[in-house]
């Protein structure tokens, strides 16, 4: 699905690269440990977290995912948003719980990374 | 070709930078992208333990077609019982790492898992030095 969609279907806001939610993803890991996420391995192309801090674009940009999303209302700060736009990592923030977003996003086909 | 960097204590707003330096590299290299995504693993965890374990310590990389050899070398306070530290879920990380999403007791076991040979010297207030070696079609994930 494309970043546009996923943003739709969580009633998403865009904070950093909106030009990128035309790309595609195929792919999601979910964790609010960045060690879990590592330990994971697979290929996500997004990263859904309630963890907000620069560490999870970093993680996003070592791992190639290109969006992340921030569940529970949680707001990135300058930092966040700032690095992102430098790395060309699309951010969302949800009002939606991690449970739900994680839910929704695989009824709609976004598989789990591996 | 060889490049080396320095990795700071503690510091949580730069740690990351180093792996992401290398990663780079290795792309501008034409290195294989699932040895690149080993490689990206492996040198972030790395470089973590030294700013959460160690305060900071060096990183040399040496890149040839056959292999990438990765040196983790700090002057940290060491690990007193490296097989406890290798277990997956066994972690001394402070209240601050654990709060950025680290100190999952992961790193180690994934290093080994991801890379193709492991090499780790450490001895209690020397430090500890990792040497990690990824070869294209090496171990795949
Ligand atoms: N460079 C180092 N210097 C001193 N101790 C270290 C170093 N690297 C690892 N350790 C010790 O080994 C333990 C296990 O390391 P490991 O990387 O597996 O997990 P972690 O860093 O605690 O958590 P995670 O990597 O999942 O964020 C650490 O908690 C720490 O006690
Ligand atoms: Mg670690």
């Amino acid at each position: 699905m494309k970043i546009l969609e996923m943003r739709e279907l969580l009633a998403a806001r865009t904070y950093a690269c909106p030009d990128r939610t035309r790309e595609d993803v195929a792919a999601a890991a979910a964790s609010d440990m960045l060690s879990d996420v590592l330990a994971m391995g697979g290929a996500p192309d997004v990263l859904i977290t309630g963890l907000l801090n620069p560490q999870v674009i970093r993680t996003a940009v070592l791992m190639d995912a290109r969006c992340v999303v921030f569940v529970r209302g949680k707001v990135p700060g300058p930092a966040i948003v700032e690095l992102a736009e430098e790395s060309g990592v699309c951010v969302l923030g949800t009002d939606m719980p991690m449970y739900q977003v994680c839910g929704v996003l695989h009824a709609h086909g976004l598989a789990a990374a591996r | 070709m060889v490049r080396e960097y320095t990795v700071y204590g503690n510091d949580f707003v730069r740690a990351g930078e180093v792996s992401g330096k290398i990663k780079t590299i290795l792309k501008g290299l034409g290195y294989p992208p699932e040895m690149i995504r080993r490689a990206a693993i492996t040198t972030y965890e790395a470089e973590m333990n030294m700013v959460i374990h160690a305060d900071g310590g060096r990183v040399r990389a040496s890149f040839s077609p056959e292999e990438v050899v990765l040196v983790f070398a700090d002057q940290g306070p060491g690990i007193a019982d490296l097989n406890l530290a290798m277990q997956a879920g066994w972690s001394t990380a402070s209240e601050t790492a654990r709060q950025l999403g680290f100190g999952g007791g992961m790193g180690l076991p994934n290093i080994r898992r991801y890379s193709d040979a492991l090499d780790i010297d450490t001895k209690v207030g020397t430090g500890t030095t990792l040497t990690i070696t990824i070869r294209p079609g090496g171990r795949n994930l």
